[in-house]
């Protein structure tokens, strides 16, 4: 493999990795801490873009607070969501709770296509994001570079918030042992909703970072919902380095598998996905059961 | 005579903690075997080591003198040793009749069938309703389960065992749960129980475990402190300690 | 509630008078014939019906009796729907001997999957076969010289049923195939479902550790539900592919595994008679919805899942069976006067 060809896959497949990290990321920790499988994860990230793409239009704002409020706005719904509807079913079967968050997929999917059109949109980016940037050995346009730094200063900063802040001793208690946490007064209920928005929110970052490897479009949340399903798996549920390196594997995996023999790329990622499954059911890092 | 089922030095730990030490017991053929000691002490744990649900780390356990424990949980209940739940463990949507049927099925190695003649399915029904009649659950037959009271859920665990004809009978506290009036029917349904089948009974009812048991076993801490005939344990100093505490008072859970 | 019961009560129940046993399958002609009287312009979205109900029952045999939470049933539809497609294309353009081998196909993928998958359970199981099926995708997506890719395979002829009955424009014979399909099919799997194979399956999906317990293998036989739930999913792709002439790659995407765990969700997972009540309802709004717009049916199927899921939980045929309660009530109520 020439290194032409490396470097390309590195800097295609780290920018793509760092993206469905910061998507999932929340789908993760929700699967850890609620043991709920969130299929409309993916719309917040769709959500997440079309509002990044229309609300510095339709308010008049600059670009960089349009991308705030959009994530803002995103976490909101997903609050309501969660506090309306999803709570309902913590203690419901495994498949209904699944199931209810098909329906909120499908009616997202609508709305958003009510509200936007059905064609693809495209965010717009800040002209700071522009150009590209010379690393020596090649160029790389400027906003993967800060899609890669985005990855990996949430990365960094989730990790202080899960390790070191009070915040995220209660989650990692609440996900160790929620009757315990309880009664040791920790609130699971709002750790839950803080936790869903939160993640939620991530996701919305993710989709507007994304908007160029996936575009936008209202079939956004179902389209790559497997995919981000396989990074959860892999990574195991409720990890956090677990998302972030198993978003590495499979980015790349696919990434260079697009290079080589872009037919398989996608059926490589599923496979992947498959063994990883049979052999660590738990997920590469996840706690055994 | 060779034991029907025996262990010898079975071993099993949780991570660091070890749940069962050295255990050595021997069940004879027609035991009446209680095995008594304060919660935690690792019945339970034993149990399934003997049935199978789990592997222990070290140790043997054998059946008619052929080792077993290599054997996995459907081999060993095909070969008689059958073991009952602590908290009921039936199928809540279906009826007591369909329950038990189910391990009728499961003995007659009948439950793939998809199209039985009219005279294996009058054989199994009539297996059921045998079954139902050793333990006086006739007129619930019909009743789904998740609608039965306490008492009947614990006699329905019995017939769930029973319908699989044991050799080996491992009864988790039938009696748990089961309020005061209505112990009487678990008692004269294990006091019917076949003579021939080897019963080993965890209880902590101890009027139960008295008037059941012709050896007990104590154990505590996963190891077995002391066993032989209830006259034996009842007198042994260490037994008393455990039971009864320093004051004379009952120290295990009263009911 | 007397504690006496007479000895009749305990009697086997008899197989003795068959249009009884027969009913369910009489009131599904019966409705099937009225459906061709009433709407003889809409054959094709009748006909869809029929084998879209073929579809809910396999899974409703899977995940509503032995409690295999699958969302890939997709996988084994659209298996049947290809093996259908290439039978007319390279062997016989005899239907029967296509929907029997589509059959088949969907019967294989389902074993050599289940084989692999159905030692993981819940979650893990979930994630499994949403990966199986989607691999399934991509990989009938690369071998296009095989599917046809992206556009299908199309283009072959199906011959008259038995010899006798054309599959012509006007959809009459496909609709009879389906519908006669689909009620030798329900007849089949109810039998199935009623056996001791079905009960052992509905213990299972209520506690399998009890079952194994009872000396059963647990695992042996959800393999053996998932692989007759793989053959019935088989046909109803093979009978789609041949009403339909066309197998594509939508029949094997997730939103379709999705779209048939709404239909019996809808109707009720835990009764047959709900698949093809869930079926019906959820195609007859599609119909209607998307006549309007294509995405408002998206917002309508999604408010009624989650309405569903909360308000009537065991489904439409919940909501039927309360009804005739009712009425039996008041039917007794009026008799004891």
């Amino acid at each position: 493999m020439s290194f032409a060809l490396l470097s390309s896959v590195l800097v295609d497949g780290v920018t793509y990795a760092m993206i469905l990290f910061m998507i999932t990321v929340g789908l993760s920790m929700t699967m850890g801490l609620m043991r709920v499988v969130n299929l409309a994860h993916g719309a917040f990230a769709m959500l997440g873009g079309f509002l990044a793409a229309s609300i510095p239009q339709r308010l008049g704002v600059p670009i960089g607070l349009g991308f705030v409020l959009a994530i803002a706005l995103v976490a909101l719904l997903a609050l309501i969501f969660e506090r309306t509807l999803l709570r309902r079913f913590y203690r419901r079967d495994d498949l209904d709770q699944m199931l209810v968050t098909i329906g909120l997929m499908f009616v997202a999917t609508a709305a958003v296509n009510l509200m936007f059109g059905s064609s693809v949109t495209s965010v717009a980016l800040p002209e700071a994001f522009g150009g590209s940037v010379d690393l020596g050995f090649r160029s790389i346009p400027r906003h993967r570079l800060i899609v890669v730094a985005c990855g990996l200063l949430v990365v960094v900063v989730l990790w202080f918030a899960v390790d070191r802040s009070s915040f995220g001793i209660r989650v990692r208690a609440a996900v160790d042992n929620a009757p315990i946490a309880r009664a040791i007064g920790i609130d699971t209920t709002k750790i839950y909703a803080a936790t869903f928005a939160i993640g939620a929110a991530l996701a919305a970052l993710g989709g507007i970072a994304g908007a160029e490897l996936l575009p936008m479009e209202p079939t956004y949340a179902s389209k790559y919902l497997v995919i981000l399903l396989a990074v959860v798996a892999v990574g195991g549920n409720g990890n956090l380095f677990g998302s972030f390196f198993a978003a590495l594997l499979l980015g790349i995996v696919e990434t260079s598998m697009k290079y080589m023999v872009p037919q398989l790329a996608s059926a490589a990622f599923f496979l992947t996905m498959i063994v990883v499954l049979l052999l660590r059911p738990q997920g590469l890092f996840g706690r055994q059961a | 005579m060779t034991p029907r089922l025996q262990t010898r030095n079975l071993c099993h730990s949780f991570g660091g903690l070890a749940v069962t030490q050295n255990v050595t017991l021997s069940l004879p053929q027609g035991a009446r075997t209680a095995l008594i000691g304060p919660n935690g002490a690792g019945k339970t744990t034993l149990v399934n080591l003997l049935s199978g649900a789990i592997r222990p780390k070290s140790g043997d356990i054998q059946l008619d003198g052929r080792s077993i424990v290599q054997l996995p949980q459907y081999a060993r209940v095909r070969s008689g040793i059958v073991r009952t739940f602590q908290i009921s463990r039936l199928f809540k949507d279906l009826t007591v009749a369909e329950n038990v049927k189910v391990a009728v099925l499961q003995r007659l190695r009948a439950s793939m069938q998809w199209w039985p003649s009219p005279a294996r399915s009058a054989r199994v029904h009539d297996e059921v309703h045998e079954t139902l009649g050793m333990l006086g659950l006739q007129p619930y037959a019909n009743r789904v389960v998740g609608r039965l009271a306490l008492g009947e859920q614990r006699l329905a665990e019995i017939a769930l065992a029973l319908a699989m004809k044991p050799e080996v009978l491992l009864l988790d506290e039938p009696g748990a749960g089961v309020p005061q009036g209505e112990g009487g029917r678990i008692m004269s349904a294990i006091e019917s129980l076949p003579k021939d089948l080897s019963v080993l009974l965890i209880e902590h009812d101890m009027d139960l475990v008295f008037r059941f048991a012709s050896h007990i076993i104590v154990l505590v801490a996963g190891a077995v402190m002391v066993e032989g005939t209830p006259q034996e344990v009842a007198a042994n100093e260490q037994v008393k300690q455990i039971y009864f505490g320093r004051d004379g008072h009952h120290a295990q859970h009263s009911h | 509630m007397s504690a006496v019961i007479p000895p009749m009560v305990m009697a086997v129940p008899p197989r003795a008078r068959p249009w009884t046993q027969l009913r369910a399958e009489i009131v599904l002609t019966l409705a099937g014939l009225l459906a061709f009287a009433l709407f003889p312009q809409d054959l094709g979205l009748l006909t869809n019906m029929a084998t879209m109900s073929i579809f809910a029952l396999s899974l409703s045999l899977v995940l509503g009796q032995a409690g295999i939470a699958t969302l890939g049933q997709a996988a084994l539809y659209g298996a049947g729907a290809y093996v259908a497609g290439w039978t007319a294309l390279y062997l016989t353009a005899d239907p029967i001997v296509g929907l029997l081998l589509g059959g088949l196909g969907g019967g294989l993928i389902a074993l050599l999957s289940g084989a692999v998958m159905l030692r993981s359970t819940k979650l893990t199981l979930v994630m499994l076969t949403i990966a199986v099926a989607q691999l399934l995708l991509e990989l009938a997506n690369w071998a296009r010289w095989l599917t046809g890719g992206d556009d299908g395979l199309a283009g072959f002829e199906v011959a008259p049923l038995f010899g006798i009955w054309e599959f012509n424009f006007m959809g009459h014979t496909g609709y009879f195939y389906a519908l006669g399909a689909l009620v030798l099919v329900f007849f089949l799997v109810r039998n199935l479902v009623d056996s001791p194979f079905g009960l052992t399956a509905r213990a299972i999906r209520q506690d399998p550790g009890r079952v194994q317990a009872l000396g059963g293998r647990v695992y042996l036989h959800l393999l053996a539900v998932y692989t007759v739930g793989g053959v019935v999913a088989g046909l109803a792709g093979a009978l789609t592919a041949q009403t339909s002439k066309v197998a594509n790659l939508f029949m094997l995407d997730f939103t379709t595994s999705a779209g048939v765990v709404v239909m019996i969700v809808l109707g009720g997972t835990r009764r047959l008679s709900g698949a093809v009540l869930g079926t019906v309802a959820y195609m007859t709004i599609h119909h209607i919805a998307s006549t309007l717009n294509p995405y408002h049916w998206l917002f309508v199927i999604g408010s009624m899942l989650i309405f569903v899921l909360i308000v009537l939980p065991e489904g439409l045929i919940g909501l039927l069976d309360r009804a005739a309660a009712y009425a039996r009530r008041l039917g007794r109520k009026g008799g004891a006067r």
